[in-house]
């Protein structure tokens, strides 16, 4: 048998159908979902080829039944997942506190869509506040990954599992709808075994000791308890820190973009270069915990940074307070599905350079 | 001496914190009982819901859950899913289940999903002090229906197992009542029943438990069951409404 080169192992994909292969690779072990575009294609996948990979589909009545389903099928043991877009977080928000309060492990993809209210279904970035300031009610997080491309997509969905299980706590993955629809090539790795049942997880107590998935403590003191190991357990996550700088060693102005965004700043970029404008990129792949040290550190040489973004400039909080005023921090965006061109950036990087160099 | 009673071993060793005359503590023990009698014990897991039955996870000797308001049967359906040879039994209170979980517990009984429901029906909201349910009955007075419910500003008590009753996932629907030492015997058998038609993968069972809530209805334990037994049950009918057999007859 020939050893395969990794072009050879390359398929085109949808971002969706990667995300739907990525997590069976990684060993999933029950999809719970309800249809809702632009994500529709990562059930289609799941009910398609989860169930031969030995694994559970079930499509929900509700998004509120999908994340409660995640909630049993996680305290039960299982690898699980569901996906869902803009609207249907904002109903998954009561089971994603239960599974933060509850330290379930799962992964929740979000391919963003343009709001508020039902908005549309074009691609967008408007629901960064709403996944990482918060897991639903109470003060819980979710730790959130933003792929830019669509092997970043696959790979990171594989990550997010393996983040799941180490922290016992929802992993987003926060896509929009041009990464679920577009396709591109990308290599998987070899599917794992699925793994056995944690020994929290209520498969049956057997002659054991008895076993609760729970989120309730309804003594001030064991409630203040709980909650400060949850906060010490986010502050673990920081290791989690993800981040791409591209150009920015020499950078005059640092732009801010995750995701999507982040593929048209980076085409912005090289066209700012080829003019001579010393701009780079700096692009956070985890979005919670969000990569302050790297923009504390930017700040430190560029004369100032441009935050981009699919949305009204959400992101751009986080940018400014890891900035916390030692440069100008200026903000561009499109929002209800309108996306910016590469000349367009330009433009606005060029005038931000200006503007922060007076 | 030879014993006769004892402690289900599916009951944990922990008094009831319920209110005096509740029949909650009548009913947990009859679900204990069933476990118990059928051996499965050890691989049971309870989702317990929102409502006075919130720690109902305390008194069983099981691996619990605890779901969501209402969501108790999605939870379930999670946990059945993953592990289809457990048992997998939810205990939900008449708020939890006929209003804010009507989507998640029609849906579990469509899908067929082998899970057992036992449903307290206690016509009011008590873990909040007695508001208006989903199943109080017409001119019921609660704290949200001061006058008595009215239909007309408030709707009419829900008939929950008549209402499952056309779905074609249900293989056992019942409803039984606390009211005294024959109803509960009936009870203990459709329980027991439930879980046997779990076990049997026959599909979605239910158990509707008629049960008093003395403190907020504003009686005494006794005149409570009395109450049930007068208003309750000409209200909302006893017996099995649906079983396998009556399903293959169909």
């Amino acid at each position: 048998m020939s050893v395969q080169t990794l072009a050879d192992r390359r398929v085109l994909m949808k971002g969706n159908e990667a995300i739907a292969e990525a997590a069976i690779r990684a060993g999933v072990q029950a999809y719970f979902g309800y249809p809702i575009t632009p994500q529709s294609e990562i059930s289609e996948y799941m009910a398609r080829r989860l169930p031969s990979a030995g694994g559970v589909f079930l499509q929900a009545e509700s998004e509120v039944a999908a994340i409660n389903m995640v909630y049993g099928a996680s305290g039960a043991g299982a690898r699980v997942m569901t996906s869902t877009s803009s609207p249907g977080i904002s109903l998954m928000q009561e089971g994603l506190s239960y599974l933060v309060g509850s330290e379930l492990p799962c992964v929740v993809v979000n391919i963003m869509r343009g709001g508020p209210g039902l908005g549309n279904i074009a691609p967008s970035q408007a629901d960064y506040f709403q996944a990482t300031k918060s897991a639903g009610h109470g003060d819980g997080r979710n730790l959130v990954l933003a792929p830019s491309t669509i092997q970043e997509a696959a790979d990171l969905t594989i990550l997010a599992f393996d983040l799941a299980d180490r922290y016992r706590n929802p992993v987003m993955i926060l896509g929009d709808g041009y990464l679920g629809q577009m396709m591109e090539p990308v290599v998987f790795p070899d599917g794992q075994a699925p793994r056995p049942a944690p020994a929290w997880a209520t498969t049956g107590a057997r002659e054991g000791p008895v076993r609760l998935i729970n989120s309730i403590y309804l003594e001030p003191d064991s409630l203040e308890a709980h909650n400060l190991h949850l906060q010490e357990k986010y502050r673990r996550m920081r290791a989690e820190v993800r981040v791409e700088a591209y150009k920015m060693d020499d950078a005059e102005i640092g732009v801010a973009a995750y995701g999507i965004a982040a593929r048209v700043v980076r085409s912005a970029v090289d066209r700012a270069r080829a003019k001579g404008v010393r701009a780079g990129l700096l692009r956070p792949i985890s979005v919670y915990p969000f990569p302050s040290e790297a923009f504390a550190d930017a700040a430190e040489h560029v004369r100032g940074i441009l935050a981009v973004e699919l949305s009204a400039g959400e992101m751009v909080e986080d940018v400014r307070l890891a900035v916390n005023g030692r440069v100008p921090v200026r903000f561009f965006g499109r929002m209800g599905g309108a996306v910016p061109t590469p000349p367009e950036l330009l433009g606005r990087i060029e005038q931000a350079l200006r503007e922060v160099s007076l | 001496m030879k014993q006769v009673f004892a402690r289900p071993r599916t009951l944990a060793e922990t008094p009831f914190t319920y209110c005096p005359g509740c029949t909650h503590g009548v009913a947990h023990r009859l679900v204990a009982e069933a476990i118990d009698d059928l051996g499965v014990r050890g691989r049971t897991i309870g989702v317990a819901s929102v409502g006075c039955s919130v720690f109902s996870y305390n008194f069983f000797n099981l691996d619990f859950q605890q779901a969501a308001h209402g969501r108790a049967p999605a939870v379930a359906t999670g946990i059945k899913r993953v592990l289809p040879d457990r048992v997998v039994f939810t205990y939900q209170g008449d708020g939890d289940l006929a209003a804010i979980g009507t989507a998640e517990i029609v849906h579990a009984a469509n899908r067929g999903e082998p899970i057992t429901v036992i449903f307290v029906n206690n016509a009011v909201y008590g873990m909040t002090g007695g508001q208006m349910a989903p199943t109080t009955l017409l001119g019921m007075r609660t704290t949200t229906t001061p006058f008595g419910r009215d239909p007309r500003l408030a709707g009419y008590p829900i008939h929950v197992v008549e209402l499952l009753s056309s779905l074609g996932g249900v293989a056992y629907l019942a409803r039984v009542a606390l009211s005294g030492v024959a109803q509960i015997h009936k009870a203990k058998k459709a329980i027991r029943r439930a879980f046997q038609v779990q076990l049997d993968g026959k599909g979605f069972s239910l158990v509707e438990v008629l049960s008093t809530c003395p403190v907020t209805w504003g009686m005494q334990p006794v005149e409570a069951l009395r109450w049930l037994e007068e208003h309750m049950i000409p209200a909302f009918p006893l017996g099995e409404f649906v079983t396998p057999e009556t399903r293959e007859r169909a």
